[in-house]
């Protein structure tokens, strides 16, 4: 039994919930502190250690010292956090950014995860519609001799103990 | 031992050549019915048993190296590098894998070892076991020509022999990396096997679905070690590298964790295989990837082509492996193109809201995972090639694109089990998921009432929206799992006049399986409830004196002293820190730097507090050199204990699993009749 769907309430809804998440996303941190924090989880230290800066653990690092004081300063200077990243990647390399850029040849790294998926999930729901369509597609009961003489109420009983007991299959 | 060694090794390589070879005359033989002056079963017999002497060869190569490490024979090089005199007799043990050579050859006893189990074993179905075993050998081959030749791990040292070692890596001098390595080591070998099966099965065009039931095993096996392993790694990262976290989306952890993805994908619908004769195709070119990733994790880590903090053992034998990888997909894909038509699906999907396609969409997102994490892998190769700059692809990269993938693959372990095979209809969705529904949304009116808000002071909190959703699902799913749990074995316990208790173990033991399975779930959400709680980690640092204090969460820690020790390995510096909690004395915690003598590198010695609630986690970070004070972080990170305690439900789901369910015969022995029923006729005789 397919499952009815009600179409534009589904979309409207989906729509809210997409538009919610979205102004939820593109919301940043707002004081110093909690920017501080967001931001040196943004960028790599540069002692070769491979760590976000703000999780560096080589004791004295002097790279996370000036990394620190660096970006103390660019936020006290009043800039937004995209700017202080993009100063960040002109004074020590892009790979100071523990993320790629959304922009550019950068921009098809954030794309791809989602483009397969949404692409990927999109195929299935097709397929499995497809299969559902055909008229071969559609599985015959599987014969049980001992269920035969029973009456309908018998065999529901019957496959509702099995369903719950656990013998139908696995997980 | 030396010159043992490498006798051993070319011994075992010339053992691998035969197998490989006899073996795959004698199939062409048996397959073609041409005839031959020797019997093609006899021909084959001498293959396996080649393999089998194939096993005790690598064997002693592997004493060989063992031996050479316990006693200091340092004119071999691998032992001069990555041993000492002084280095404990555990970590003697361990530095065979603590290089590229040793790693290898111990690679190749693990695979040579799963061999030997098969071929010892091959009675169950001779012919698919043969095709197994020369595929076996294949691989085998592949090893021991790429260590003779280009990975020698008995190579003498040029020179006079040096009076001690160069020592192990200090990293490596960790409980924990006695048992490590070789639990993933056992799992990325041990996928060879269910590859070898799936391969074999579809080059003699395996009638029905037994060969799956035979591999079963087999992929349980290695799907558990290789969980273990992974887990192991991540207790070692959080325990030696200092940072305060377990899981760093390192290329290393990466390459472990790809084929474990496929191979689940690959556990979950080769149910569909089995049930419904579905999905054929899709399993074996599963089992083929989960195989390849294991190859190419360990072209990319050991190759050189990425960089990682923790990849031990790089040197310039990716090409070995690319090749390799050329040779194994080449081989797939043209034994499928050949034999594809035996593939064709029984039945198909009916009902986008089934069992089956809960499945199908749980291999979507599993390999939409693996993709991700892949890309983001190569990703930095990939941009050093198009634009001539790397760029870096951290934590924030996958926390932003693999976490919502996650979230909706912990829904689906909640929702599919739920539905039934086939289709469903509404009355059915609302029974079954009603109860979920309404806890999953309890817990997120509780999590906000309780803080756990994604905003704070009018800006949004990704980790903490993360923690609530996943709060949420976990609760919905557990409640959905233990739900399954209680019907059955109400059931069963109206039917057999049981305990509740004694009904969902009688409950389980008829269809371990199913039930193994839900308990991995249940593993799966508690590991996932731990990872959430890293959305709250907090951390202080100090510099402190004696005396000096430092607080943190309910903790206040008091530094009371600071004490040296040294031994001939190394030399340590320790922290002394009373804790107390509201005023009184808990516990005193030690953290240590060690300095290796040999070496002369630094190691951290975390000391880690650990309760249900949080972990206090302590680092000693080193002196300051500008004041010569010493420098102590502390860490509070709430709920990593169930990260640990996850993995063991996850393994004892599996081991259930692995267990064979009561037949009807046995479990109507073991489930007395009720109360009031006439008993058996079969028991009167007193079985």
């Amino acid at each position: 039994m397919r499952i009815p769907l009600r179409s534009s309430v589904w979309i409207k809804t989906a729509e809210v919930l997409v538009l919610v998440l979205a102004v939820c996303f593109s919301m940043g941190a707002s004081t110093a502190a909690a920017r501080f924090s967001n931001l040196n989880h943004q960028l790599m230290c540069t002692c070769g250690c491979s760590e976000l800066l703000g999780e560096c653990s080589t004791a004295g690092c002097p790279s996370r010292t000036q990394e620190m004081a660096d970006l103390t300063a660019e936020i006290a200077s009043g800039k937004t956090d995209q700017q202080i990243l993009n100063w960040f990647a002109v004074k020590y390399g892009a790979t100071v950014l523990a993320a790629p850029p959304a922009r550019g040849f950068d921009l098809l790294a954030w794309i791809a995860p989602f483009a397969v998926f949404g692409a990927a999930l999109l195929g299935t729901i097709l397929l499995i519609r497809h299969w559902g369509n055909l008229p071969g597609g559609k599985m015959q009961p599987v014969a049980v001799s001992n269920q035969a003489n029973m009456n309908p109420a018998e065999r529901a009983r019957i496959e509702q103990i099995r369903r719950e007991t656990g013998t139908d299959g696995d997980v | 031992m030396a010159a043992f060694g490498s006798f051993a090794l070319i011994v075992a390589l010339a053992l691998a050549t035969y197998n490989l070879l006899a073996g795959a005359w004698a199939l062409r033989l048996i397959a073609t019915g041409q005839p031959a002056r020797i019997s093609p079963e006899r021909l084959a017999d001498t293959a396996r048993r080649a393999g089998i002497a194939c096993f005790w060869a690598v064997t002693a190569a592997a004493f060989a190296l063992v031996y050479a490490f316990f006693t200091n024979d340092f004119s071999m090089t691998y032992v001069m590098e990555h041993s000492n005199r002084a280095l404990s007799a555990p970590y003697k043990f361990a530095a065979m894998w603590g290089g590229q050579e040793g790693s290898l050859l111990f690679w190749a006893w693990l695979l040579a070892g799963y061999g030997f189990v098969l071929r010892l074993t091959h009675k169950k179905d001779v012919k698919l076991y043969a095709y197994a075993g020369t595929i076996l050998a294949g691989i085998q081959f592949f090893f021991l020509l790429m260590l003779y030749f280009a990975v020698p791990p008995f190579s003498l040292f040029t020179g006079p022999t040096p009076a001690d070692g160069n020592g192990l890596n200090p990293l490596l001098q960790y409980p924990e990396m006695v048992i490590h390595p070789p639990m993933l080591y056992l799992g990325y070998v041990g996928f060879a096997v269910p590859f070898a099966f799936a391969l074999g099965a579809l080059m003699m065009r395996y009638p029905g679905e037994k060969w799956i039931k035979i591999t079963r095993g087999w992929t349980m096996v290695t799907w558990m070690f290789l969980t273990c392993g992974i887990f192991l790694g991540m207790h070692w990262a959080y325990a030696v590298l200092g940072w305060g976290g377990y899981w760093g989306w390192d290329p290393v952890e990466n390459a472990s964790f790809m084929p474990w993805l496929t191979g689940t994908a690959f556990l979950h619908s080769v149910m569909m295989q089995e049930k419904k004769g579905m999905m054929k195709s899709w399993n074996v070119w599963l089992i083929f990837a989960t195989f390849l990733l294991t190859i190419l994790g360990t072209t990319l880590t050991r190759g050189g082509l990425v960089s990682s903090v923790h990849a031990f053992a790089q040197s310039s034998i990716g090409t070995w492996f690319i090749v390799f990888m050329g040779v194994v997909l080449a081989v797939c894909i043209f034994t499928y193109i050949l034999q594809r038509d035996h593939l064709k699906s029984e039945h198909q999907i009916e009902s986008l809201v089934s069992r089956e396609s809960s499945f199908l969409f749980n291999n979507l997102v599993l390999l939409t995972a693996c993709f991700v994490i892949l890309w983001g892998t190569l990703f930095p190769i990939l941009s050093e090639y198009v634009q001539g700059s790397k760029v870096t692809v951290g934590a924030p990269f996958y926390n932003r694109v693999a976490v919502p993938i996650g979230l909706f693959l912990l829904f689906l372990t909640g929702v599919g089990p739920l539905l039934p095979w086939r289709s469903t209809s509404m009355k059915a969705i609302k029974r079954n998921f009603i109860l979920p529904v309404i806890v999953l949304w309890t817990t997120v009116l509780v999590c906000l009432l309780v803080g756990v808000r994604p905003w704070h002071d009018g800006s949004f909190d990704r980790g903490d929206f993360y923690a609530l959703v996943a709060f949420a699902i976990a609760a919905g799913v557990t409640t959905a799992i233990l739900s399954e749990f209680l019907r059955g074995a109400k059931v069963i316990s109206r039917q057999a006049g049981r305990n509740l208790l004694t009904s969902t173990w009688l409950l389980t033991r008829r269809n371990t399986r199913r039930y193994g399975g839900y308990i991995i779930h249940l593993g799966v959400v508690i590991v996932v409830i731990g990872l959430t709680g890293q959305a709250f980690n907090s951390s202080r640092t100090a510099e402190m004196g004696l005396h000096s204090k430092l607080s943190i969460g309910p903790y206040t820690l008091d530094c009371v002293g600071f004490t040296q020790d040294s031994n001939l390995n190394y030399n340590s510096e320790y922290a002394l820190l009373n804790v107390y909690r509201d005023g009184k004395y808990q516990f005193q915690m030690a953290p240590a730097k060690r300095l290796y003598l040999v070496s002369g590198q630094p190691e951290t010695m975390v000391a880690i507090h650990s309760l249900p609630t949080w972990d206090l986690y302590v680092v000693y970070e080193g002196t300051n050199p500008d004041s010569g004070r010493p420098i102590i972080k502390a860490f509070l990170n709430p709920l990593v204990g169930w990260i640990w305690f996850g993995l063991v439900v996850i393994v004892f789901g599996t081991l259930i699993a692995m267990v064979p369910s009561l037949s009807p015969a046995t479990a109507s022995l073991r489930v007395p009749a009720p109360r009031n029923a006439p008993a058996e006729p079969a028991l009167k005789g007193g079985d």
